[in-house]
């Protein structure tokens, strides 16, 4: 008798435990979240050597490998460049379940600002929004506000 | 300067979305072994191993050291090189740097990836920014829908014009017996009517999920010739990453990376006119809108002509540019080993090695590798030692 056995059944092992992260916001993207509670407008950062505005604010420009330090102040507003009606399921990873769809993923340029802000539109109907269209940054109430990029609950087209 | 350098051998796994028999190293063995097999040399042969996947499909970190058994490199120098989905062909091209600076003469690189192991979506978006993109972004597939639907709106281009790049792969994988989707042949209309993921991308224009592996061995000039009885000289290799955002992608000005990465390139293997003097490419098309897109970009045909020049069969088995005779990503996409397949199905048609899907006379062969904030790697093979 040997150890063989054609009808040995393949087995798997499963992990399904949370592990936490904490990441640091930095200077500027901290900033962009407090301005977001007290006054709800975007803020960027401008490069002195391209001059492009840039949102989320960040301390480096890439092409340029140069500092910023120029705060900008954004409006609400902006415009769709991209979007895509997402319609497939998936995990999570930051919730660990199911992301709700269909959602709209944007690419949405803020006014003042030269690059393009990822986010989502609260609108699933794909023949209902258009690339060129107008959005409106949706906020949460400033109380329930946590500094995070949930702070902007959405962006709704403006008609 | 740096030495000539060839591929001497190949070898991959017959792809699938589920190997439950195997692990991640025996996965990975199953890929040396072949290409060992194919070169006839032994483990002891190989002066250094460069490996790389894309550790948190697996949620399992170190490759380079848990895979030890599987790779070969018990007692040998060994580097783990991870790019996200340019990981193939990354490895590859530090294959190739190793062999180059003269320090190694025979080097062994391995890509794989046991996609079944994770839900991939969820694993590739925790590539993105934790603070700002992550809450938004969903994966690979919306970030190539929105460049579709760009490219869409500037040239006119329609689902039909992808879906025929979408027929093409799977044509080409009834010749491929590696192929995840060999002998599963699919029309325009499938296409069409498939269930649509994220507009205008549906369930067919979209590479599948595949637990595989590939290894490729480098060997100098002076040691190739005596290996292979052809072997497939690297005559130039190009790099281009882009952006830390994804919002800082323009997606109006084509694949720039892509874009950058060929010319120079092209450039160094002294290459002209690409359509007529490169033979066959293995790109990475991760979705279909790619192969209209895509190929503009490397200079294949100019801007917003992708459509017509796959419509006039250009890019079929037979056509003046075979474009992935092994069905390609949308075939196969082990994600760590989907760009190093790519380089090493170019060295197959190089060495005369593709059976069913071997092109013709190939004097020159093209290789791409695609990854995350659209970065772009291109391999140019060769029959004939660089200058």
């Amino acid at each position: 008798m040997g150890i063989d056995r054609k009808d040995t059944e393949l087995l798997t092992v499963t992990f399904d435990k949370g592990m936490p992260y904490e990441w640091s916001i930095g200077k500027y993207g901290s900033r962009f979240f407090q301005e977001i509670k007290e006054h709800k407008r975007f803020l960027g950062t401008r490069c002195p050597k391209c001059g492009r505005v840039l949102v989320p604010p960040r301390r480096i420009c890439g092409p340029c490998f140069q500092e910023l330090d120029e705060l900008v102040e954004l409006s609400d507003t902006g415009t769709i460049m991209a979007f895509s009606v997402v319609n497939y399921p998936f995990i999570d990873p930051a919730t660990g379940i199911q992301r709700p769809i269909p959602y709209t993923y944007g690419y949405i340029n803020i006014d003042g600002s030269d690059n393009i802000f990822s986010h989502i539109i609260n609108e699933t109907d794909a023949n209902k929004i258009k690339v060129g269209m107008k959005v409106r940054a949706v906020f949460k109430e400033s109380q329930e506000m946590e500094g995070n990029i949930q702070d902007i609950k959405h962006f709704e087209i403006i008609r | 300067m740096a030495r000539r350098v060839a591929i001497v051998g190949t070898g991959q796994t017959y792809h699938k979305s589920h190997r439950l028999d195997v692990n991640g190293r025996e996965l990975i063995n199953e890929a040396v072994t072949r290409a060992l097999a194919d070169c006839e040399l032994s483990i002891a042969d190989i002066d250094a191993i460069i490996i790389g996947n894309m550790d948190h499909f697996e949620s399992i970190n170190y490759v380079d050291t848990w895979s030890v058994e599987g790779s070969g490199g018990y007692m040998k120098p060994i580097m783990k090189v991870t790019t996200g989905g340019t990981t193939g062909s990354s490895v590859a091209i530090a294959g190739y740097y190793h062999v180059a600076s003269g320090l190694f003469d025979k080097v062994l690189a391995i890509g794989w990836e046991k996609n079944s192991e994770s839900d991939t979506t969820a694993a590739i978006v925790t590539c993105s920014d934790p603070i700002w993109d992550r809450f938004s972004y969903s994966g690979a597939i919306p970030s190539l829908a929105t460049e579709a639907s760009a490219y869409m709106e500037q040239y006119g281009a329609t689902q039909e014009d992808a879906a025929r790049v979408a027929v093409r792969e799977r044509t080409h994988a009834l010749n491929n017996p590696y192929a995840q989707m060999y002998n599963r042949p699919i029309t325009i209309k499938d296409v069409m009517e498939s269930p649509m993921l994220a507009y205008p991308i549906k369930l067919l224009d979209v590479c599948p999920r595949t637990d595989g592996a590939c290894a490729v061995v480098f060997a100098a000039e002076g040691v190739a010739e005596k290996i292979a009885v052809r072997p497939a000289w690297v005559k130039s290799c190009s790099v281009r990453h882009t952006t830390t955002w994804f919002g800082d992608v323009d997606y109006n000005t084509g694949m720039l990376s892509l874009k950058r990465a060929s010319k120079e390139a092209f450039e160094k293997a002294g290459i002209k006119d690409p359509v007529e003097e490169i033979d066959v490419a293995e790109l990475y098309l991760p979705y279909s809108y790619a192969g209209l897109k895509w190929i503009e970009a490397i200079g294949f045909c100019g801007p917003g002509e992708g459509p017509k020049f796959i419509w006039d069969g250009n890019t079929d088995m037979g056509g003046k540019l075979p474009i992935n005779p092994s069905g390609g990503v949308m075939c196969t996409n082990c994600i760590g080993a989907t760009a190093l397949l790519r380089v090493a199905e170019a060295a197959i048609q190089i060495m005369g090695k593709g059976e069913a899907r071997q092109v013709p006379d190939v004097t020159n062969a093209m290789a791409t590798g695609f990854g995350g904030c659209w970065w772009s790697d291109v391999v140019i093979l060769g029959k004939d030692k660089p200058n």
